[in-house]
């Protein structure tokens, strides 16, 4: 935890900087793999997680759970990611443990600068996302 | 099983034991054994050919060294059988013999090295090919299995925090109002200065004798000094 601490110095500002200088809060998460959440002022409903493993950082904004989604349009809404991942620029879309994310990864040996980046790019494609898909949400 | 297929189908099962069960950690031990084996095997099979390699440049230069002197030695024979010395030709072809059977055992050893350097080549290929397989399903295992207990982690910090994940839209409400609120503010900001400041102006100027407001009560002063004037001549 210690380590990606390190690797994290200075995150908050130069995510904050990437937003027009809001507020960027960076919290560990207790657990037996290293979480830090990321809150942008402005944007608390929608926090990033961003997690390391030897592979790689990812970063993962939740987005919706199984059962907000209007069954009768499900698949429309499945079809609908499917097409629109190769477009989002450096996100993909997921789901995890019945919850859909929108993530990003990074090699595990990236940059503050790429991960902030990353973090800023995902919460605006987060918040466009969730705006452009709501329709299909109860 | 290819690590995907073993993700597939416990994807279809239970996703809640995904963070565990990708693969156990008796398999992530043996795998990354297997990582650590077949590196060593890397290293000992390129120290092994090094040495294999040298000998087989060893050997190709024995054999051009004793053709020469095959060579060499049939010529001096003929030499001595045209100068009718038989006794010597045939100390020589003895020679020749024994070179000859010297190149012999030179090429089989030559081309045993030769087919020795291909297997070492083919081994530390396979063996290279094996690590970056295993390095691959070893890293799925892994990150599924880290982005699974994140998950858990978060969910319970969530939990225990006691606020609880709102749902998608009203989030997105909210980000919305706050959002409206934000350029509601600045334009209301906006409006006031340009107001305040349009009139604290105006103050100045007055102030200064310069503009409507200042030439105006000049004028009713005038005004009323012109009736005075008018009604006393009356």
């Amino acid at each position: 935890m210690k380590d990606l601490f390190d690797q994290l110095q200075g995150l908050d500002a130069a995510i904050g900087q990437r937003l027009g200088g809001a507020p960027v809060q960076l919290q560990p998460i207790a657990g037996d793999v290293p979480v830090v959440q990321i809150t942008i002022e402005g944007r608390q409903e929608l926090p990033i997680f961003l997690t390391c493993s030897s592979a790689q950082i990812l970063c993962m904004c939740y987005l919706w759970s199984d059962d907000e989604v209007k069954p009768s349009r499900r698949t429309e809404l499945l079809e609908c990611l499917l097409d629109l991942n190769p477009s989002v620029p450096l996100s993909s879309f997921g789901r995890v443990d019945k919850r859909y994310v929108l993530l990003g990864a990074l090699a595990a040996d990236a940059r503050v600068e790429d991960i902030a980046n990353d973090v800023a790019v995902l919460s605006d494609n987060a918040l466009d996302a969730l705006e452009a898909l709501s329709e299909f949400l109860n | 099983m290819s690590v995907i297929k073993k993700l597939v189908t416990l994807l279809r099962g239970s996703a809640r034991e995904l963070g565990e069960s990708v693969v156990d950690a008796n398999a992530t031990r043996i795998y990354e054994q297997e990582i650590i084996d077949a590196k060593h095997s890397i290293e000992q099979a390129r120290g092994d050919l090094t040495g294999v390699m040298a000998k087989e440049m060893q050997t190709a230069r024995a054999i051009e060294r004793l053709k020469a002197e095959v060579a060499r030695y049939e010529g001096l024979a003929l030499e001595a059988l045209n100068k009718t010395q038989e006794s010597l030709a045939l100390e020589v072809a003895t020679k020749v013999s024994a070179l000859e059977q010297e190149l012999d055992e030179q090429t089989k050893a030559h081309s045993s090295y030769a087919l020795q350097v291909g297997k070492l080549k083919e081994l530390i290929k396979s063996a290279e090919l094996r690590i970056r397989e295993h390095e691959r399903e070893l890293g799925i295992a892994k990150t599924t299995e880290s982005v699974y207990r994140a998950t858990r982690s978060i969910s319970e910090s969530i939990g225990s925090s006691g606020s609880k994940l709102v749902n998608a839209r009203e989030s997105l409400e909210r980000i919305k109002q706050r959002h409206e609120d934000l350029s509601d503010r600045m334009t209301a900001a906006d409006s006031l200065d340009a107001e305040f400041g349009h009139k604290a102006l105006e103050k100045k100027l007055a102030a200064a004798g310069i503009g409507e407001d200042a030439d105006r009560t000049r004028q009713v002063m005038a005004r009323i000094k012109a009736r005075q004037a008018s009604e006393g001549q009356a």
